[in-house]
């Protein structure tokens, strides 16, 4: 049998919740979590007679996020409506934009696992809002509209990965930069921002593209890998048996590991796009725009060459520390008050290791910024020894105590009084004579015997330099 | 003079000098209501527990002398049911709407009730604002006062009718292509579709949004101007909405017009018109000549492609504004065994004919493979229209034409010919499509006693030529006095 080898061609359509306080077309709010069709209003509803006025913090966030990867901001586009029958979306139309989108023509460099760099092209994001939320449960549908005019972006790239590797590599880089904009929390198991993927595949080296699928609603990196490789080595499959990859729609089912056929391109919806009479054009001006550009936060990849050169850490712990924005904050912030170095060591060794063994999200982290930072002037004042920070460390992580809260409770304050390790030093050399003598006589490894006695009568809490410097001191007397 | 005959400036007066109580004036528009409803049914819905509350309070008010910026305090009026009222059945003359009872209530409402304003009830309509004639109602047929077995005009005319008819001051109503105009045309009433965005669309049903605009159904113009001051101006809620440069209408309620250029089109006097609507047309003509008006002769090139540019577009805005009547949150639901079937049940079941056919009309235009064909080409043709029509009153201050080729019809005489009534939009449609103010007044009787009203059109804003054209056409002539015998 012969086997044909296949190179797959990814493009990703990333959905992703902005974060304004209000919905996109009125002025109920936003917040996860409340109860079902709680936040609701007769726009949102699309009751008879409403209107759509557009949040002007939609416009601005997408603006940002269009800006952060590399786009053409349009100064003149408009909102569309995308027309279907569905229970979960109230007027029987999406407001989205088709024709005219805010942003166009982006790019994003992604690093591959040998270092080299890739661009990838963006093709457009547009603006839209989001459907509710339907239940199927004792043999009827429940409907939430508490989602129904979420704002979303919607960001389409050009197919231009090739591997699993790519898409997560681009999906994760694109969730840090939309974080450091600030325009979403972007938070996974909230589903603020979901993946579809197109695949298609092609025998390698060829470079005319096979017949592509569309893969919806994937809500987290892993899935977004699996469905990748599951969908790549179902069409290899399908080619390989000697069949025709159909173009379609499927639904990646994570539990069962699978993607399902929804609706053929024969079943596709018409959706009869035409521009929304009720909204008027969005127009920006050069100025806003520049103003956008000006006041844009900086970004993962300027914070890594910052953190690399200014602040002389490792090309490793930079990218730790930017991968997501809730750790750059919390370093940015204990970084204020704490030497970089130590803070960099302190979150990627000591409390990454904490959440790993918990599977705790960084989010979800008890201690603060300043707590930690607290913590590491403990250690560089003296007042803790090193070994005895991890320990504090971990009762942080606990309780979310302070740090000297936490040595208080644990006695492990060091004793730094030269008086009363004086004390403890000439009780010690009293009452260990033969030690002395051999110290005197020439064996100074008995030293080391003194100052280990020393540290055992202190409970470990003298600190380790000025009990070498008494010990040395006594027996020279 | 009975209180239901009089005007809303001459009931202000009365009450503002306490000759009439609004108590005496709600009450006798409820006892015409219910002597003159019955033959014209103009009325879906009326509120007359809640309107006699009102109108005590609004008395007592009075009475303390407290000013509570009440500007139409005790004056009666109607809505036409498409628009929004709190708590009080709004169908837009639809079986699919038959049981909706609004949780909230539209701008013209909120801003009618505070000026003290009287709600009497909600009136007949063409199905979702799509007719001429009022026949598309699902909730039976309005009829016209002047003569009973015609049709009052559309699709506003239970607002019209109910003018007419003394049964209540004034209407509001909503203009898609005609839809104030035609009826007063038909009804011997003044009505004025603004400029688009000069009354916030926030609770009116919407037909075809980039066309729709209310406006009031008055007596006379007078009454226009002074409702206008209450219901225009820019409301946050309606994006298309727009700060009006207008202060005060009824400022423009002056015989000032000696050498107002108004344009006028001698080919229309050779084609499609009928006799008598001619003959007044003419008349109206000399009349403004007299008044010392100079007469331009016009021509629109591009008015021959109005009609089918406006079913184009109403028709496939509508289809999408329709969409969410699903059966599923509104209506009657017919539960099928799909989500797709319970949907085309319910449609099927809670539409009419009409309604039916112009959505299906636009999902077609809007349809892959038919929008540059239909849809895009209209909206192309559209601004050609703007262009054309804004070119022609570049060279006058206002355009006169008649509101309708013809006098009310019949009632079923157009049943079987529903492109003649497409046809008959033809004066009408186009200050829709540009979105500028336009205005129908009565202008004259058919020898048979139909009134017949003349459309005076202007540019964008501006408002205050064609109030001061029609104030001082009625300081010069009675038509709009006449009154129906009922």
């Amino acid at each position: 049998m012969s086997y044909i080898e296949y190179d797959m061609v990814i493009g990703l359509e990333i959905h992703c919740e902005l974060a304004t306080k209000s919905k996109i077309f009125c002025s109920c709010p936003t917040t996860f979590g409340a109860q079902e069709n709680e936040n609701v209003c007769p726009v949102c509803l699309g009751l008879p007679g409403t209107l759509p006025v557009l949040n002007r913090s939609v416009v601005d966030y997408a603006v940002r996020v269009g800006l952060a990867l590399n786009c053409e901001i349009s100064n003149y586009s408009k909102m569309d409506r995308k027309n279907y029958f569905y229970p979960d979306l109230p007027k029987a139309y999406q407001i989205s934009q088709y024709e005219k989108p805010i942003c166009e023509n982006g790019y994003l460099d992604i690093e591959l696992e040998d270092g080299s760099t890739k661009r990838i092209g963006i093709t457009r994001i547009h603006i839209e809002e989001d459907a509710g939320k339907l239940t199927h449960a004792y043999k009827s549908t429940f409907i939430d509209n508490n989602r129904c005019g979420v704002p979303l972006i919607e960001i389409v790239t050009e197919p231009d990965m090739r591997s699993a590797y790519e898409a997560e590599a681009f999906a994760r880089k694109v969730r840090s930069i939309i974080q450091a904009t600030g325009s979403s929390d972007c938070r996974m198991q909230e589903g603020s921002i979901r993946f579809d993927v197109n695949l298609s595949i092609m025998p390698k080296g060829s470079e005319v593209f096979g017949t592509r699928t569309e893969m919806k609603n994937l809500n987290s990196f892993r899935s977004l890998v699996r469905a990748v490789g599951y969908e790549s080595r179902r069409q290899e499959d399908v080619l390989l048996d000697g069949g025709e990859v159909i173009q379609e729609t499927r639904r990646w089912d994570d539990s069962k590991g699978m993607s399902v056929s929804m609706r053929s391109k024969e079943d596709a919806h018409d959706y009869r796009y035409f521009p929304d009479p009720d909204l008027v054009p969005i127009v920006l001006t050069d100025e806003y725009i520049a103003h956008m550009r000006d006041t844009l936060p900086e970004l993962p990849d300027a914070k890594l060459r910052r953190y690399t050169e200014k602040l002389k850490l490792s090309a490793f712990e930079s990218r730790q520390l930017t991968s997501e924005s809730e750790i750059t904050e919390f370093f940015e912030e204990a970084i204020r008050h704490a030497d970089a170095k130590s803070v960099a060591n302190f979150i990627i060794v000591d409390i990454f290791a904490l959440l790993k063994t918990d599977e705790e999200d960084f989010s979800n982290l008890k201690i603060t910024p300043l707590q930690l930072a607290e913590l590491i002037n403990l250690v560089r004042d003296s007042v803790i020894s090193i070994s005895a920070s991890k320990k504090v460390l971990s009762e942080m992580y606990r309780t979310g105590e302070d740090a000297k809260t936490v040595v208080d409770k644990l006695g492990l304050m060091q004793v730094s009084d030269a008086s009363a390790i004086e004390t403890i030093v000439r009780k010690v050399i009293s009452d260990n004579p033969k030690s002395v003598e051999d110290y005197k006589g020439g064996k100074t490894q008995a030293m080391g015997y003194l100052v280990g006695q020393v540290m055992r009568a202190s409970k470990g809490k003298a600190n380790p330099k000025i009990v070498n410097e008494l010990v040395n001191r006594v027996l020279n007397e | 003079m009975q209180p239901y005959e009089m005007t809303a400036n001459q009931l202000k007066q009365a009450i503002k000098t306490r000759e009439l109580s609004c108590v005496d004036v709600v009450n006798s528009f409820i006892d015409r209501i219910c002597g003159a409803d019955k033959h014209i049914n103009a009325y879906l819905t009326t509120c007359f527990e809640a309107a006699m509350n009102n109108a005590k309070m609004h008395d007592d008010i009075t009475v303390k002398g407290e000013d509570m910026n009440n500007y139409l305090a005790g004056i009666p009026y109607s809505l036409k049911d498409n628009i929004i009222t709190k708590d009080i059945k709004t169908t837009a003359s639809s079986k699919i709407l038959e049981n909706f009872v609004p949780p909230y209530s539209a701008h013209v409402y909120e801003n009618l009730t505070s000026s003290g304003a009287i709600l009497l009830g909600k009136v007949d309509m063409d199905e979702f604002a799509m007719g001429s004639t009022c026949e598309n109602s699902s909730f039976g047929t309005v009829k016209n006062p002047y003569d009973l077995s015609r049709v009052p005009g559309g699709s506003s005319g239970g607002s019209a009718a109910a003018v007419a008819a003394g049964m209540c001051a004034f209407s509001i109503g909503s203009d898609t292509g005609g839809s104030v105009r035609n009826p007063a045309s038909y009804c011997n009433l003044t009505a004025l579709k603004p400029t688009y965005g000069t009354v916030s669309r926030y609770g009116l049903i919407a037909y075809a949004s980039s066309l729709d605009q209310i406006g009031p159904v008055c007596r006379d113009i007078e009454d226009v101007a002074l409702v206008m001051n209450v219901i225009s101006g820019k409301d946050e809620r309606d994006s298309t909405s727009t700060a009006s440069p207008h202060k005060d209408y009824t400022s423009y309620l002056t015989e000032d017009i000696k050498g107002m250029k108004i344009g006028i089109d001698m080919n229309l006097i050779e084609t499609g018109l009928d006799k008598e609507v001619r003959r007044i047309y003419l008349e109206t003509i000399n009349k403004f000549k007299e008044l010392g008006c100079e007469i331009v002769d016009l021509s629109f090139d591009m008015q021959k492609y109005a009609v089918p540019v406006y079913y184009l577009v109403a028709c496939s805005e509508a289809s999408s504004n329709l969409a969410r009547f699903d059966g599923i949150r509104y209506g009657t639901r017919h539960t099928a065994p799909t989500v797709e079937e319970t949907i085309r049940l319910s449609r099927t079941n809670g539409f009419g004919k009409e309604v039916k056919n112009r959505i299906m009309l636009g999902t077609y235009a809007l349809s892959a493979g038919y929008y540059d064909k239909y849809y895009s080409q209209a909206l192309k043709v559209r601004r050609l229209i703007s262009e054309d029509y804004n070119n022609a009153l570049s060279e006058c201050d206002l355009y006169l034409c008649p509101t309708n080729p013809d006098p009310a019809y019949k009632i079923g005489e157009k049943n079987d010919d529903p492109m003649s009534l497409y046809l008959a939009d033809i004066f009408t449609v186009t200050a829709n499509l540009t979105g500028t103010p336009a205005a129908s007044f009565p202008a004259g009787f058919t020898s048979d006693g139909l009134p017949v009203g003349m459309q005076l059109s202007a540019m964008s804003q501006r408002e205050d030529l064609i109030i001061k054209a029609i104030y001082s056409f009625q300081k010069n002539t009675s038509y709009h006095t006449v009154r129906p015998e009922i």
